[in-house]
């Protein structure tokens, strides 16, 4: 700070509490909401401050019939889904594009521009803009309901290919030299001294990719017909639409929390991860 | 590029891209390719047949009065997503960098909304809206206001941009604080040594020097609010009431999968990935080489 005014110091620091509260208050409205009953979730106005009914309604929502009334998994069954949904999707992108940001660095082969340019065309096609004909697809490869027709279609990354190629251009030539009079051969030098270079870059890209993937919504809905492969950030729209009968919005409101507690936790536990990985791959 | 040192020519690089290129080829360059020669047929009323009509479903698009109202709703909605949520990070980025300590305790507490799912932030900005039950009704009331998104298409609108402008402002917050913290602290005391108060060096040092963020931050902010919003317009509002919430994303996925419109959805589809394109395109050429201070 360059000048020291105790009024500017104080007016700084309330901004931010401001802000970080109004920041916070949908989320603090929603945890409300997951601790009251169901009927004083149908009075107005509603409750600002928390009840007692948290334990009673996460009970019921991850291991209860879920919303009255409606036809849908579990929730613990969802939150599995959304898990795996979003590891395969992580650790896919990840290993191909490994793979190909090490053949595209390391070797010189026929096509080797023409294969950079194809995939980097994928960052012009995001999932919104090519639904049918990709659903037509993923529908005749007989995907559809699964955690590959979940996955697969979304794991193709510029990105991540790009990430890698600039983190292997900065190894030092001479690690490669020295690898190859010792007698390793490509797939060792990449598993031996590529892999083991690039753990910090790997631990962020994956922080990354484990939000992007777990709050997959559109692919997901239009895939998964059978209610046992639906995902946790898709039954809220399903449950909202519920509401109109009956609102159970204590219900609701754990769902839609348990929703976000994954990958908000990933984010502040692993906040230095995070940034790096922000930072990186959108630069 | 390519390493001054590398291997020696065998079928290994082939097999390396050969899961990445399989991916693109089934899942991004077949499917895109098919939108474009979809875009060119239409199908006859019993989808018995279908006809090569070479560009009538774009001539068709750009007379629809519905299709061009959406362009400009999104144009709107993205431009007021971007300007809120940037302004409001910018605001809280500004004062941020000026803490010394705790700095890092206000990021933590302000970037967490990025890892929330566009859908779940339009079910917890509904929620708080909800016309009988919602907190912010009953107290609009007071005011004199009644709140009715459902039959209010300017209400809805100002309800999916503050869900959509609520979730980015985390992001932009984390680019404005790191680009502020990377300004020369000698520039800042140069200029208090001049007499310049915390007002005057924003303007003239701190916004100046944080333009390129600032472009690189409108042109993602762009491209978030015209693809990654579908969530929460499906959740809050569906294109509704009436259209006034139908943005270009939203008609896409509406007349394709729900009016079966096959030859109008793709050429929209067409149309949305010209302008990912250009959008891509500026963010490279432009973003890369910094704007001029």
């Amino acid at each position: 700070m360059v000048e020291n005014r105790p009024l500017i110091t104080f007016l700084t620091h309330l901004v931010l509490v401001l802000g970080v509260l109004a920041i916070a208050l949908p989320v603090w409205i929603t945890f409300v909401a997951s601790t009251h009953d169901q009927l004083r979730m149908n009075q107005a106005p509603l409750p600002l401050w928390p009840g007692d009914y948290f334990l009673a309604n996460m009970k019921q929502t991850l291991f209860g019939s879920g919303l009255s009334g409606t036809e849908t998994a579990p929730v613990w069954l969802m939150l599995l889904n959304s898990l795996a949904m979003a590891l395969m999707i992580s650790t896919g992108k990840i290993a191909i594009s490994l793979l190909s940001a090490f053949a595209i660095v390391y070797f010189k082969f026929p096509f080797r521009m023409g294969f950079f340019w194809m995939i980097f065309i994928t960052l012009m096609l995001p999932v919104e803009v090519r639904i049918l004909p990709t659903f037509e697809v993923v529908a005749n490869l007989g995907m559809l309901n699964s955690y590959w027709g979940l996955s697969i279609p979304l794991i193709a990354s510029a990105t991540a290919t790009f990430m890698f190629r600039q983190v292997f251009l900065t190894v030092p030539d001479e690690l490669l030299e020295s690898a190859r009079i010792d007698g390793a051969g490509p797939l060792r030098f990449f598993f031996d001294i590529l892999l083991p270079l690039s753990r910090t870059n790997i631990a962020a890209l994956f922080v990354i990719l484990f939000i992007f993937g777990w709050n997959q919504y559109l692919w997901p809905l239009l895939i998964t017909t059978d209610t046992s492969m639906t995902t946790i950030v898709m039954s809220i729209k399903q449950m909202l639409e519920a509401a109109e009968q009956s609102p159970q919005w204590n219900i609701i409101m754990t769902t839609a929390l348990l929703a976000m507690i994954p990958p908000v936790f990933v984010v502040i536990a692993m906040q230095k991860l995070f940034v790096q990985g922000l930072t990186e791959t959108d630069k | 590029m390519l390493k001054r040192v590398h291997f020696p020519t065998s079928a290994l690089p082939y097999l390396l891209v050969a899961p990445q290129i399989a991916i693109t080829l089934v899942f991004f360059i077949w499917p895109a390719s098919q939108a474009m020669y979809q875009s060119f047929l239409i199908e006859d009323a019993f989808g018995l047949g279908t006809e090569f009509v070479w560009f009538e479903n774009f001539e068709i698009l750009w007379s629809d009065s519905h299709y061009l109202a959406s362009f400009q709703r999104t144009a709107v909605f993205s431009l007021l997503v971007a300007g809120l949520s940037m302004g409001v990070a910018l605001l809280l980025a500004g004062f941020a960098q000026r803490v010394v300590r705790g700095a890092m305790f206000y990021r933590t507490l302000l970037i967490w909304p990025y890892a929330v799912a566009p859908v779940l932030a339009g079910a917890l900005w509904v929620f708080m809206f909800n016309p009988t039950l919602g907190i912010f009704p009953y107290f609009l009331e007071f005011a004199g206001i009644t709140w009715n998104h459902y039959l209010n298409g300017t209400q809805a609108m100002a309800l999916v941009i503050l869900a959509a402008a609520w979730k980015q402002v985390a992001y932009n917050f984390l680019f404005y604080l790191a680009a502020m913290q990377s300004i020369p602290n000698s520039v800042i005391e140069a200029a208090a040594i001049d007499g310049a108060g915390p007002a005057r060096r924003f303007w003239t040092i701190i916004f100046p020097l944080i333009s390129p963020t600032t472009f690189f931050l409108l042109v993602i902010n762009m491209v978030y609010a015209f693809f990654e919003t579908f969530g929460i317009i499906h959740a809050v509002t569906q294109g509704g009431p009436g259209t006034s919430t139908t943005i270009l994303v939203y008609k896409v996925f509406n007349d394709g999968f729900v009016g079966l419109d096959l030859g109008g959805s793709a050429a929209q589809s067409v149309v949305l990935m010209v302008l990912v394109i250009a959008m891509t395109v500026v963010q490279f050429r432009f973003v890369e080489r910094k704007v001029a201070y």
